[in-house]
């Protein structure tokens, strides 16, 4: 009895340990595994799985934005409204310069590209603006934004989607392969690289966690604060756009109004990533996988035929469990002190 | 026999911050808490006061054994603690400061205008003009004070705490609240007063108890203390052992000149001052005297309206952080949490902030991880960080540990001048005598030294040269065998217009 008891505490130990090192999300994934798995036999499929993935895209490239703002401090709500923005302004560009010249197909998709990108990333330019060189709170900044961006994307349609985009867009951006790969895959893996090599092996990415970590003390040593500010929002801003043009490709169509879930959902990501709320505390690699675990709850809720509506209802609480579990995470810490 | 403690011990995680100590408090005397910081005053008081809960012993209070749940039971019973921290909501009235969680009321509404007359009566029972209406952040800092006295006053008073009160009080508010105690003395009220300054122990106190590293050491006699026999109570050890011998080198070419500084919020006005390779030039005076402002301005971080810096003979007036930190001068804050480092990160981003740009944390535009371990684990050898951890997150470690890994900051570039604003504040005794090593250690080197600082030994011991500040402005420039607390003393408080 008494050595029952005793190994049954040494494992509660060990969990804790776990638990205070590798956060709440290994057991979040590790019990969606388990209880999709149960639930529907085509959940752990080769085919779901990709599936998983090429579903999973968009939100992992918002979500890796967004976490630069959380590092810094802040946030992003106009994450959505940019996606929606990138969208349409590509999806126009695109049209008319193909319209103008169909022979010049490549042309028209990279002048297409790079007038989305440009267009989201401008919602970004504002935002650092606000928040560097005016102080503004980024919560009132980008949702201010949001508000500006979405007002244009509907003023610039007329709230009606975007066609004539040539169909090789779609076919290469949207379902295309790569070498194998999905290209959208392709493109989330070389992003999520390119930012972690910027992040963890130059000192520009060290900055984004000190200013995050100790705004003064970051300027006290030296650190261009407002500068990285700046560039935070205009990173995430590019990156969130890139999932907008992305997603252009997959819909074939310009829309003002996708994104919409993209603020919740991808701030839930990092959260449930260990990305702290104060700022200065995450890891780029955790928050691709807290962007893939929502991907495989929403996938693995489809396969379950759980309903839409219901749908939201688990993913905010799923984004409270993390939060109150980050909590008591900090408790375990102070008890746990070796 | 007013309050009590028997052998009361407080454990917090991994310390002990007060170890099996006895306590008493007469009607009508002041007993003076003496000790280091850390020593356990505060927390012997925060049991007091009923805002802690011990982890053993017992508390008598009026010969009664007693449990305090709380600030609200003390103040039940007539203990109320002024703590260094104002507990004052700064946007809200006087009076509704005065009655907070104990709002007159009348049928379950505010009752404003009991509440106004109340507030009126405490107030002019104290002798303090204060108009009861008036908000509180439009007040002096000296007569936030009195409000927070005052609110102790609301119940039956029988032992008042308070917590250095005198910390940022001019002259003739000191005078003030010394005659206050003196005349609740009178009225049989017990008083635990906690303070640094040894002037302040024989003017009002009867006895001294003395506490170190949590635990009891002596009871003595106020007025048959003697300096040094209190600092040896305190310590340990005599007064001399705790700093390094003094530097006996001759100062060497000018790193930093000031003329006629003066900054936009009018903090600084008109300094003039210079500082040499090879020596540590002390800067004292009061909080807020301009002492800390004038090397913010220095270095960058405060606007500058009027005079000039110049730094190894260039004109940076108005240079940012980044260029004087490339330049070789770094200034490092007297408030580690909140200035100085990014507290959930680890020991080595700590150390390594500064000189990111530079081999051996990067080369080129890369980072160079395994050669930053390697050379943040030799200054955490150097510093000799306790535990010898570099992952660890900074606030992990006890405030000493952290004040050493902002220290080692200075070590990660060659720095030829380094300014230390208050380098000592809230570390003990050992860890000090380390840190004042460490700063001699630097001079020796050939660095020039700017050690900005409320404690007057530590100036006098280390200086080679010493500003006194006073309202922005230098009053005194002293040196050598003029260098004495007498000559400092005499400059911190008022001299303009006799």
């Amino acid at each position: 009895m008494a050595e029952d008891k005793a190994t049954g505490n040494a494992a509660i130990l060990v969990l804790k340990r776990a638990f205070v090192r590798l956060g709440i999300l290994p057991f979040l994934l590790l019990a969606a595994l388990v209880i999709f798995t149960l639930m529907s036999e085509n959940f752990l499929t080769l085919r779901n799985v990709t599936n998983v993935l090429r579903q999973s895209v968009y939100l992992t490239i918002v979500s890796i934005g967004q976490m630069l703002a959380l590092l810094t401090g802040g946030f992003d709500l106009s994450v959505g409204t940019i996606l929606a923005l990138a969208s349409v302004a590509g999806a126009m560009v695109m049209a008319a310069v193909y319209a103008a010249m169909p022979e010049a197909v490549w042309l028209s998709i990279s002048l297409g590209c790079l007038a989305g990108i440009a267009a989201g990333t401008s919602i970004g330019v504002m935002n650092g603006v606000g928040v560097a060189f005016f102080n503004v709170s980024p919560f009132m900044m980008s949702l201010g934004m949001a508000s500006v961006g979405f007002g244009i994307a509907l003023y610039l349609t007329g709230g009606v989607p975007v066609y004539g985009m040539p169909v090789q867009f779609g076919d290469t951006f949207g379902f295309g392969n790569l070498f194998g790969f999905p290209t959208p895959v392709l493109v989330v893996a070389f992003l999520v690289l390119a930012l972690y090599v910027f992040l963890y092996r130059t000192p520009f990415g060290r900055h984004f966690y000190a200013v995050g970590g100790n705004l003064r003390a970051a300027s006290l040593s030296g650190i261009n604060t407002r500068g990285i500010l700046f560039l935070t929002y205009v990173l995430c801003a590019f990156f969130a756009a890139v999932a907008g043009m992305l997603l252009t490709a997959r819909l074939d169509t310009g829309e003002a109004n996708i994104g919409a879930s993209m603020p919740l959902e991808s701030i839930a990501a990092c959260v449930i990533a260990g990305v702290s709320l104060r700022g200065g505390v995450g890891r780029l690699e955790n928050v691709v996988l807290g962007a893939l675990f929502i991907g495989l709850v929403q996938n693995g809720m489809n396969l379950a035929r759980i309903e839409s509506y219901l749908q939201t209802v688990v993913l905010g609480a799923l984004l409270i469990l993390a939060v109150v579990a980050d909590q008591i995470r900090l408790k375990y810490v102070a008890t746990l002190k070796d | 026999m007013l309050i009590a403690t028997r052998s009361v011990t407080k454990d917090y995680p991994g310390v002990r911050a007060l170890d099996s100590v006895d306590f008493d408090l007469r009607a009508g005397e002041v007993h003076l808490l003496f000790g280091e910081n850390g020593a356990g005053k505060s927390t012997l008081i925060s049991i007091l006061a009923g805002a802690v809960r011990p982890t053993s012993g017992t508390l008598y209070f009026r010969g009664r054994q007693v449990s305090l749940h709380s600030v609200h039971d003390a103040r039940e019973l007539g203990i109320s603690a002024v703590f260094q921290d104002f507990s004052l909501i700064p946007q809200m009235a006087v009076e509704e400061n005065l009655f907070l969680g104990a709002e007159p009321r009348k049928g379950g509404f505010l009752n404003r205008r009991k509440s106004r007359e109340q507030a009126r009566e405490i107030l002019d029972g104290l002798g303090f003009r204060i108009d009861p209406a008036a908000r509180v952040d439009r007040l002096t800092r000296a007569e936030q004070q009195m409000v927070e006295i005052a609110k102790a006053f609301r119940s039956d008073l029988s032992v008042l705490i308070l917590d250095e009160p005198t910390a940022s009080l001019t002259n003739h508010e000191t005078d003030q609240l010394f005659g206050l105690i003196g005349e609740l003395k009178a009225r049989g009220i017990g008083i635990v007063y906690i303070t640094h300054r040894i002037a302040e122990i024989r003017r009002i106190g009867n006895r001294i108890t003395v506490l170190r590293d949590g635990r009891y050491i002596d009871t003595v006699d106020a007025r048959e203390a003697t300096e040094d026999g209190l600092v040896q109570l305190m310590t340990g050890r005599e007064m001399g052992k705790i700093f390094p011998a003094r530097i006996a080198r001759p100062a060497g070419d000018p790193v930093l000149s000031i003329e006629d500084l003066t900054t936009r919020d009018g903090a600084v006005r008109g300094v003039s001052l210079e500082v040499h390779a090879g020596e540590i030039v002390g800067l004292a005076g009061l909080v807020g005297s301009g002492k800390s402002e004038l090397l913010q301005a220095a270095f960058g971080t405060r606007p500058v309206a009027g005079g000039r810096v110049w730094y190894l003979g260039r004109d940076t007036t108005g240079q940012g952080p980044k260029q004087n930190i490339r330049g070789g001068f770094l200034y490092l804050p007297p408030d580690r949490r909140t200035e100085g480092l990014m507290m959930m990160r680890p020991a080595r981003e700590n150390v390594a902030l500064a000189a990111l740009d530079i081999r051996p944390f990067s080369s080129g535009p890369v980072l160079t991880p395994g050669r930053e371990r390697r050379a943040v684990a030799e200054l955490a050898d150097r510093m000799n960080l306790q535990p010898r951890q570099i992952e660890r997150a900074a606030d992990q470690f006890s405030g000493g540990n952290q004040q050493k890994v902002m220290l080692a900051r200075s070590l990660t570039r060659n720095f030829r001048l380094i300014a230390f604003d208050e380098p000592t504040v809230g570390v003990d005794v050992g860890t000090r005598a380390a840190i004042y090593e460490f700063l001699v250690d630097l001079v020796r080197q050939g660095a020039a030294i700017v050690l900005i600082s409320s404690d007057l030994p530590e100036i006098l011991h280390l200086s080679t040269r010493a500003y006194v500040f006073y309202r922005g402005r230098v009053q005194a420039e002293l040196h050598g065998t003029g260098l004495t607390e007498e000559t400092v003393l005499a400059n911190f408080f008022e001299r303009e217009g006799g």
